[in-house]
């Protein structure tokens, strides 16, 4: 197997993730890409304590996971990718071109981001940004959970 | 020493049903204060905390340990200035013996409210 999942969530390491996805995929590693939680022993250790031990956690920086990319694809085990938003998504995207698809599971309300669906708030340039990344053959649509409907970038940007 | 608050933090409307259940056991409706996390991302749920504790004092009391209402909770603990200890797997046992003993530091009301919900989980058959 390999990367089953790559998602965009802000709350990262969560319920949804761990127990949403993870059961049914029968996930057995977990790859955190973000550069500030990489740098953040604390950070690290909080969000370790909600995924079970059985259950690798790997943090990295968008250039840590550039380079160990094709490790993890090369997984025999189920893993699941994440970042906490749009920017980060791109600029892993940038850097690896083997990422195809991306799923828009969580981009919550903050200013200046617009209500796109019920779990998806985005600024234009956000939307703008999926749009690009979409229309370079990577796949985006949104899903919060998998016995929810994927909707396609077009609905929600 | 000020009477601490509690805060239930929790997925859907967990923590909005203890709060009522603590009301129809005790009567007591001034002591906790739920949060959900439903809609909430990480910044949108520091706020929600930051109104419900105030100045603090604080227990949290987070339904699972670990997750979005986890992680927000130990960041505010951690960063928000307040006196505040986080207790995680909350249950209604808990939360009646805390509200009867809220003049404690947060760290002596959280092992406290630990030890009564641990002692409420058992095998009864």
């Amino acid at each position: 197997m390999t990367l089953a999942l790559y998602r965009i969530d802000d709350r990262l390491i969560h319920g949804q993730v761990v127990v949403g996805w993870g059961q049914p995929l029968n996930c057995s590693f977990i790859v955190l890409v973000d550069d500030e939680v990489s740098s953040s022993d604390w950070e690290q250790d909080l969000y370790r304590m909600g995924v079970s031990p059985q259950i690798e956690v790997i943090f990295a920086s968008v250039e840590q996971a550039a380079a160990q990319f094709s490790d993890w694809e090369a997984d025999a085990r189920v893993g699941i990718l994440l970042v906490g938003d749009v920017e980060t998504a791109v600029a892993l995207a940038a850097r690896v071109p083997q990422v195809k698809r991306f799923n828009v599971g969580g981009v919550h309300h903050r200013a200046g981001r617009t209500e796109r669906l019920r779990f998806v708030y985005l600024t234009d340039e956000e939307a703008s940004k999926l749009r690009e990344l979409a229309a370079r053959g990577v796949e985006v649509t949104a899903q919060d959970v998998p016995t929810a409907r994927a909707v396609p970038i077009g609905e929600f940007t | 020493m000020s009477e601490l608050r509690g805060v239930i933090v929790s997925h859907a409307a967990v923590a909005q049903a203890l709060v009522a259940a603590v009301k129809a056991i005790t009567g007591i409706d001034d002591a906790l204060t739920p949060i959900s996390n439903e809609g909430c991302g990480t910044e949108a749920l520091g706020e929600r905390l930051r109104e419900a504790v105030g100045p603090g004092p604080a227990v949290l009391f987070v339904d699972l340990p670990g997750g979005s209402c986890f992680t927000s909770s130990a960041r505010y603990a951690k960063q928000g200035g307040a006196e505040i200890a986080v207790v995680t797997g909350v249950n209604l046992a808990m939360l009646l013996d805390f509200v009867f003993h809220r003049d404690v530091a947060p760290a002596d009301a959280a092992r406290r409210a630990v030890d009564a919900g641990a002692k409420a989980i058992r095998v009864t058959a």
